[in-house]
């Protein structure tokens, strides 16, 4: 067109980003990769093309990672470990930092090569992807400088075995490395395999920085590459992001392995609009959740909530901001929407979506001639019924629904089985704050959406996975407290004497359940004897079904998560109270069923007291932080109770025990499903009476007796528990990983090792990190 | 003149249309729309329009922040963007020290805003700038100085800057500038109406401006920097519609800070809004602190973006400015050369 016509017709016209660097460097390598292990780059083996999705055309071939591969990677990362561990925390800051600025040096080139490897367009991986990925590693250089004096009691895992996506190669990448060697460990990541090209640029980095060899180690290659490294016996953490299906598959395969584990998975995350809202900033909004990176983005505002006496006029707008949306080039600085990144993605997208009723809208704007487009897509007219209302897309599709009050909101909002991230639209204050905290995710954005910083935790809840990334709370999933620890013993139960004694009445244990003693459902009881054979009393059996009305009960109780952290510590003072009332009853009950001493029976009792009060005075001092992120506005991160914790108790102190995992958990607003110690039964039992006088409410706190290694696959695979505790002496480790892959719930178990129940291991902010999910909730601001 | 066929057409919006449709008038100049554009006859205050209105600055600020990085223009693009660009300018001195020589001086300009062999090699016969503004002294020196070129005379109006004067003489103003000449009037609204919200002053004000303009297009300065709030802004920018202008302009140059463009989202989203539930397009011109061709860009494809490209013809779009034009220039002449240009190769206006 001459300058003529333009003059009239004011077309944006081409404005194409160079590529010739990025070329240049992958022609450097002949086009061909191997891995990137102990510091320099292995020969190219067997493997596969890794292409433009917005041209077809191959850009280079990647090698296949074999098992061997991994094990020579992994023997890599753990010889320098232990070295890179015991470096001064300043020595690792310099190396994070020279990545940090190596980064922001090579960021062009970055950016280039990430958008033609995926297919993003260049103004993301430039604004956004790239100098994310800098800012956590400037983020976690600091972390490094800090961890000698500010995480003395914490060191490294050791070597992490790390699998990312593809729809955030480089920014992943950086999230999984930058906290694992800030603090000491080492590390074999694996790219996904559509998208391995930044990472191994990432490697040239690293010879830049010094890194010392090992350190970091690439392994390419797809799912059987990244098989090999979650089943690899010499890793000791698994950090995983991409789909919830293999995200469980991983929490399977690791069950019982030892292995730490964090997972980043997948969502449907509401994204609310409220009548009060600056609807075309949350129109605007939308284009940042669902059309940002084509849609492809775990946390991605997928499901669109909008009030319903201003949804027509919402739907209207929204259709004229879609069809303004420029999809085209990747590497074109004028466009919105790249490429999907690979044809396969392209036909589950339009697949899902030649599937759904509802009403269909396409964006009115021009498709390119080839490659893996898809045009941005609203269906609305949909309920929550329909399967795109619940399952994920991943794509440049929006579906949405109305509600009528802020209280339908929060429930449909919350009808689902992910729960990454939610937005929420609304000029007014009060709703806004009333509203994040009820929403059940990691994250909340207040009036803007996709917000990001290393600064604050960014994770789910529910079937989007465990762990955060960023912030001091990223740091707990690559540390581990440095603790001495030995196998648990396993204590079994007196058995039943020849001469059995019997004396005074017949005292019947129960469970207790919903604030009430109740019989076991199966009816089946277990005779309790004491070291020197009397008779002590029955235990209840529970079964599945107890297990169902328990958790059912805490449920119900779900009112205690609301009440304030001062109530909370009035009634554990209480219990303590009312506990110290009855100490001399439980200090001999202990003795006879333990056969402890009188005096280590009755300091059994006195440290449960302090441990009651330890977790009154943490209940309203567990703070949440306000992050410092790079925006006019706060990003809180707030401790929320998990939900519904079942616990197995330790066997070996018997009162002491119930109450270690009891207190926490309630103190910070959770319910619990407690298993007494299997064993020794009937202090917990009685301990239900202090209960009872101590203005516990009803379902708080149930307490079962029974069968541990019975009860805990089906504690740990009850779908409405959120997290399941095991100190317990029977090895449940494995049991509970693997049953808690059906939902998910987070995991804290033993793997068999012994805790000193009396000393400071017995407490403190292991056990509160437990009871919490941080949530990270963003609040920009300014009028 | 014949009158242009055209439908009103409200959209479902909530909004009630109370306006009576009018005879569409058909602006004259020969840099003014091909296309027929109804004049804004203005409508009832309706203040639960007006009250229902938000603005979020912190979103309004990202959506801004990130245009510059989403659209961008180049080779013979980005020339023919700045030729438009050009086209859409409001040439203005409002300086205490003009004098009629001064004023002719921008005027040619205004008429030759682009050297010669330039456009020849652009392959563009001629353009002008969208207008030339001045104080009211200044209109008839103006327009004598503009005869023939088909180039309007804006003048500022209302006790410019402060629109602090009585409001009949701020009335009586419009209509001698009208009486001199002017073809489109600028007035200032009264700050204070906005302030202490009293927006049915702010509408009434208005309309009997628009009343004393007459045939004259009306553009309201908000003297954005002045209000306080981005949802001040917007509300404002509502009622000053209502009240029947032709234009919205962001300030008067005088404020401290001028145009922005989280306040230019705010008004363009509100005319979009206007239109969508009127049927009117209601112009808008950003002026104050736009200098440099790069931010011209930027204004273009804000409102292309928001607006659609029927806002990017000066009857809809103009810029306030002095010294935007000699940076065009520039970057015309390095479209032209490949080589980077220098201020005193091209005219001073």
């Amino acid at each position: 067109m001459t300058i003529k016509e333009i003059f009239e017709t004011m077309d944006y016209g081409p404005a194409p980003e160079d590529a010739g660097e990025a070329m240049a460097w992958l022609d450097s390598h002949d086009r061909k990769f191997g891995h990137f292990i102990g510091g320099a780059y292995t020969r190219p083996g067997k493997g596969f093309d890794s292409r433009n999705p917005a041209t077809t055309e191959v850009l280079a071939r990647v090698t296949q990672g074999t098992r061997k591969d991994v094990d020579t990677a992994v023997a890599a990362a753990r010889k320098v470990q232990p070295k890179w561990a015991a470096l001064p925390g300043h020595e690792r800051a310099k190396v994070l930092y020279a990545l940090a600025r190596l980064l922001q040096k090579h960021s062009r080139l970055f950016a280039v090569l990430e958008s033609l490897d995926n297919g993003k367009p260049i103004r993301e991986s430039r604004d956004i992807d790239i100098p994310l990925a800098q800012r956590h590693f400037y983020y976690h250089a600091g972390m490094a400088q800090l961890q000698d004096s500010e995480l003395p009691d914490r060191e490294a895992l050791g070597v992490c075995g790390q699998i990312i996506p593809w729809n955030f190669p480089l920014l992943m990448l950086a999230w999984k490395i930058a906290p694992a060697i800030a603090i000491g460990n080492t590390c074999v990541l694996k790219p996904a395999e559509y998208t391995s090209l930044t990472a191994l640029l990432f490697g040239r980095i690293c010879q830049e920085a010094g890194v010392p060899h090992g350190v970091v180690n690439i392994v390419t290659g797809d799912g059987a590459t990244g098989q090999a490294i979650v089943d690899h016996p010499d890793i000791n953490k698994i950090a995983f992001t991409g789909s919830t299906p293999v995200g469980r598959a991983i929490r399977k395969a690791t069950a019982g392995t030892g292995k730490s584990l964090t997972l980043e998975l997948g969502g449907k995350s509401p994204y609310i609009v409220f009548d009060d809202a600056d609807i075309d900033s949350a129109i605007e909004g939308l284009v940042d959740a669902i059309w940002f990176n084509q849609g492809q983005v775990c946390c991605a505002g997928s499901r669109l909530l909008v009030q319903e006496g201003i949804a027509e006029d919402f739907y209207r707008r929204l259709k004229r901001r879609m069809d303004g949306l420029r999809l085209g080039d990747p590497l074109d600085k004028a466009i919105d929407i790249g490429a999907v990144v690979d044809p396969v993605q392209l036909t589950t997208i339009t697949e899902m979506v030649a599937g759904s009723g509802g009403d269909v809208y396409h964006a009115d704007t021009p498709l390119p001639a080839q490659g893996c487009y898809y045009r941005p897509t609203l269906i609305t007219g949909l309920s929550t019924a329909d399967r795109l209302m619940q399952e994920e897309i991943f794509g440049p599709v929006l579906v949405g629904m109305t509600f009528r009050t802020p209280a339908e909101a929060v429930e449909l909002a919350n009808n689902t089985r992910f729960g990454l991230a939610a937005t929420v639209w609304t000029e007014n204050v009060n709703l806004a704050l009333d509203i994040a905290p009820k929403l059940v995710a990691g994250v909340v954005w207040v009036n803007a959406t996709n917000l990001f910083d290393a600064a604050a935790g960014f994770g789910g809840v529910r079937e989007s996975g465990f762990g955060r990334e960023g912030g001091w709370e990223g740091l707990q999933a690559y540390t581990k407290p440095r603790r001495k620890s030995k196998a648990v013993a396993k204590l079994a139960a007196v058995p039943e004497p020849t001469n059995p004694k019997v004396d005074g009445l017949d005292r019947t244990a129960k469970l207790y359940i919903g604030g009430k003693q109740a019989r076991p459902d199966g009816n089946y009881s277990r005779a309790v004897w004491s070291q020197k054979g009397h008779l002590l009393g029955h235990a209840g059996l529970a079964n599945r079904k107890d297990i169902r009305n328990a958790v059912e009960a805490a449920h119900a109780a779900k009112a205690w998560s609301k009440t304030t952290a001062h109530l909370r510590a009035q009634i554990l003072y209480y219990i303590g109270e009312n506990l110290s009332a009855r100490a001399d009853e439980f200090a001999s009950r202990i003795q006879d069923l333990s056969g402890a001493n009188a005096k280590a029976a009755a300091n059994e009792v006195a440290i449960a007291i302090n441990r009651l009060f330890t977790y009154a005075a943490w209940a309203d001092k567990y703070d949440s932080a306000a992050k410092p992120v790079p925006l006019r506005g706060v990003a809180l991160a707030m401790n929320e109770p998990v939900g519904v914790i079942g616990a197995f108790c330790t066997d070996e102190a018997p009162l002491l025990g119930l109450i270690s995992a009891m207190a926490p958990a309630i103190a910070m607003g959770n319910r619990c499903v407690l298993v007494a110690s299997e064993p020794f039964p009937l202090a917990a039992t009685d301990f239900y009476q202090v209960l009872e006088t101590s203005d516990v409410p009803a379902g708080v706190v149930n307490i079962l007796t029974g069968d541990h290694a019975d009860l805990a696959p089906q504690l740990a695979g009850h779908m409405g528990v959120d997290a399941v505790w095991s100190f317990s002496a029977t090895n449940l480790s494995a049991t509970i990983e693997r049953e808690a892959a059906g939902n998910l719930k987070r995991t804290w178990v033993n793997h068999g090792k012994s805790r000193d129940w009396s000393g400071a291991d017995g407490e403190g902010r292991d056990f509160l990190a437990a009871a919490t999910e941080i949530k990270t909730i963003w609040v920009p601001y300014g009028e | 003149m014949p009158v242009a066929l055209w439908v009103h057409l409200p959209t479902s919006g909530q909004m009630p249309v109370t306006t009576a449709i009018q005879t569409p008038t058909v602006t004259n100049q020969a840099q003014l729309p091909q296309v027929a554009e109804p004049r804004n006859p203005g409508m009832e205050l309706d203040l639960d329009w007006v009250r229902r209105v938000q603005a979020n600055t912190s979103a309004i600020e990202r959506r801004a922040a990130s245009l510059p990085g989403r659209r961008s223009v180049k080779k013979e693009y980005q020339a023919a963007w700045l030729l438009r660009a050009i086209t859409c300018i409001d040439l203005t001195t409002l300086a205490g020290d003009d004098t009629a020589g001064r004023v002719r001086r921008l005027c040619a300009k205004a008429a030759n805003p682009v050297r010669r062999d330039i456009l020849d090699a652009l392959g563009i016969d001629r353009i002008t700038t969208g207008a030339v503004c001045v104080y009211h002294d200044m209109i008839e020196t103006a327009v004598r100085a503009l005869n023939g070129t088909g180039i309007p005379v804006a003048a500022v109006s209302t006790g410019f800057p402060a629109g602090l004067s009585p409001l009949h003489l701020r009335i009586e103003e419009i209509r001698e500038s009208v009486k001199a000449g002017a073809e489109e009037i600028d007035i200032v609204i009264s700050r204070r109406h906005v302030l202490t919200g009293n927006w049915q002053a702010l509408y009434d004000e208005t309309k009997a401006m628009r009343e004393a303009c007459g045939e004259a297009h009306m553009k309201a300065i908000l003297a954005t920097g002045e209000l306080g709030s981005l949802r001040n802004v917007a509300r404002a920018s509502y009622v000053a519609m209502m009240g029947g202008s032709d234009f919205i302009k962001t300030s008067t140059g005088k404020e401290s800070v001028n145009a922005t463009l989280p306040v230019t989202l705010v008004m363009i989203r509100a005319i979009r809004d206007f239109h969508a539930r009127t049927g009117y397009r209601i112009g808008y011109k950003p002026a104050g602190g736009i200098s440099k061709a790069k931010d011209a860009i930027t204004y273009l494809a804000m409102m292309k973006d928001e607006l659609g490209d029927r806002w990017l013809q000066p009857d809809l779009f103009r810029f306030g400015a002095s010294s935007l034009l000699s940076d065009i220039e520039r970057q015309l002449e390095h479209h032209v050369t490949g080589r980077y240009s220098a201020l005193h190769r091209h005219a001073m206006g």
